[in-house]
């Protein structure tokens, strides 16, 4: 297992499908580590009693199919597939129309859905907050810079039970991305990758556990972002000037006058 | 998952292009450090061995590796145009070969090149030419460069009166994975020599790459080609004006990555995800409760601002 999350650290994230696929046949016995390990671009599905799209993760897959947060039905039709609790049904629906606004708002634009489960082992739920984002121009991206540009967002959340009117929140949140820019002058800039981080909190559950968890997830993806755009980014830039200074950060140094040809 | 999952035993072969697959897609530098987790992966020493020698010269090739000649009297480019047999590749600037083990990433024995496997007098003045001022120009921009400059066509020309073609390699790579970073820059250029129209025509690639690990895996891949021209000329001349284009093209290229970079926080990345909401507030959870009573949210919503 080490050796295959050692491998992904280093294969271009454009290729991680094709990576993950490639672990899988062969270590077929580490398959669910390597696929809870690994985040995959996230797929989308249309759901036809509503013509809305919803995301596909493990977390609303039951045998091939995928249950749509806004049917309720899975798709392919599944008979007895499994359903969350009608209460934690009706927060699922809450967070889905909450977090459709909350995506316009960041995104302006994309893909949100939310998959809520009960889990048995602490006596909570988990709940996972997705949003996919294509802002190439040919897609949602409303100033046209981009010529390829994907945006994932994986936000799952585990609420323990309700002791002394607080709850342990523990968030894991991971962003793909990979953006590309295209110009004549200057050529090909694609930038891609992949980050995961963790947060955990005591929270006070008289404000809504959606109103906690929405905090969380915000906080912990405007970080992410800031982490992108400022460590990650900056350091592939630091890289480039190292490689090739440019030429205010070299010693002066007299520069042979260019000849006429 | 693994219920449903059919256990399905890989032959040989196809394990030997998974592991070809991993091997071929290392960042620059990080080969070894693939191979090393792939082989535990693996855990079949033939195959590993028989994709490791498949894979290790074609990557040594594509990614232009610079290997030191075992006496430390200079370095061999390990590419297709320095490429001599699989396992040989010739330094043109002391017109040596040099014997490469690709799997282990060294040169192993050098020889004096042959005759034949070095350009014309006529040809070699203008290799020479254009060496000489290439060279000034990638000590002064590279810290770490490395180039060379082979002949790729015509090289037995005599005398004026053929055309012949030139290729400028140059490298930069910084290896520093106790930092998690990796990275490398590559420009090669064209070099046409064309007698009848007396130009000389100019066709430039160049890539770079970088690599940040460090929690994470982010990496920037960045391509750009470009063309120009110039007069026939005498070789110092054509050698002056020849690094006089490069040493334009490869500083507006830099500039222009590092427009790319600026870019990015206030538009590029904007398209993505913003810093702030629409409302240039943070997200107003605590009111969202009252908002999903009226079940018209984004009404709501717009009218709070």
């Amino acid at each position: 297992m080490e050796a295959a999350m050692g491998l992904m650290r280093r294969m271009p994230p454009k290729h991680t499908e094709t990576a993950l696929s490639a672990l899988l046949s062969l270590l077929p016995d580490h398959s669910s580590d390597l696929l809870s390990q690994i985040d995959q671009p996230l797929q989308v599905l249309c759901d036809v009693d509503n013509a809305k799209e919803f995301i596909l993760c493990e977390y609303n897959r039951d045998a091939d199919s995928y249950r749509s947060p806004w049917s309720n039905k899975y798709h392919p039709p599944l008979e007895e597939g499994i359903y969350p609790s009608s209460e934690l049904r009706k927060l699922e629906i809450e967070a889905n129309e909450i977090f459709t606004v909350y995506r316009d708002q960041y995104y302006e634009g994309g893909i949100s859905s939310v998959y809520l489960w009960e889990d048995d082992d602490n006596e909570g739920f988990v709940a996972c907050f997705l949003i996919k984002k294509d802002g190439s121009k040919y897609a949602h991206g409303k100033r046209g810079y981009l010529h390829e540009g994907g945006w994932d967002a994986i936000h799952v959340i585990q609420v323990g039970p309700e002791v002394q009117g607080m709850a342990h929140y523990c968030l894991t949140s991971t962003i793909m991305l990979s953006l590309t820019t295209n110009g004549d002058t200057s050529g090909t800039f694609n930038l891609s990758g992949s980050i995961r981080r963790q947060m955990k909190a005591d929270l006070c559950v008289e404000d809504g556990h959606l109103c906690n968890m929405g905090k969380m997830i915000e906080e912990l993806e405007g970080k992410l972002r800031n982490q992108l755009d400022q460590v990650y980014f900056g350091k592939t830039k630091e890289m480039v000037c190292t490689l090739r200074p440019p030429s205010e950060l070299l010693l002066p140094m007299a520069l042979p006058e260019a000849r006429k040809p | 998952m693994e219920d449903t999952e059919e256990e399905v035993l890989l032959s040989d072969d196809q394990k030997l292009d998974i592991a070809k697959w991993f091997l071929l897609n290392s960042p620059p530098g990080e080969i070894q450090y693939v191979a090393k987790d792939l082989k535990s992966l693996l855990n079949d020493e033939d195959v590993y061995r028989r994709a490791a020698a498949e894979a290790f010269p074609l990557y040594n090739k594509s990614n232009i590796i610079c290997l030191h000649f075992p006496n430390r009297s200079g370095e061999v480019l390990v590419s297709s145009f320095s490429e001599i047999s699989e396992d040989e590749y010739l330094d043109p600037r002391t017109a040596q070969v040099g014997k490469v083990d690709h799997v282990r990433q060294i040169c192993t024995t050098m020889r004096p090149a042959t005759d034949e496997e070095l350009p014309s007098p006529y040809i070699e003045e203008y290799r020479c030419a254009l060496d000489a001022e290439i060279s000034k120009y990638v000590e002064e921009a590279y810290p770490k460069g490395v180039f060379s400059v082979y002949c790729t066509n015509g090289k037995d020309a005599e005398d004026c009166g053929s055309d012949f073609e030139l290729v400028v390699v140059i490298t930069a790579t910084r290896h520093s994975p106790q930092n998690f970073c990796n990275g490398s820059w590559v420009s090669i250029w064209n070099i046409e020599f064309k007698d009848e129209l007396q130009t000389v025509e100019v066709r430039g690639k160049l890539q770079v790459t970088a690599h940040y690990f460090e929690e994470g895996n982010v990496q920037l891949d960045a391509k750009h080609e470009c063309r120009d021209s110039t007069i026939f000329q005498s070789p110092d001349d054509s050698a002056d004006s020849l690094m006089n284009i490069i040493r334009h093209h490869e500083t507006e290229y830099l500039t222009s990555l590092q427009a790319s970079y600026s870019n990015l926080p206030d538009s590029t990345f904007k398209e993505l995800r913003r810093k702030l909401p629409v409302t240039r507030t943070l997200f107003p959870w605590h009111s969202t409760l009252q908002f999903s009573l009226t079940r018209d949210l984004e009404k709501e919503l717009g009218i709070e601002k």
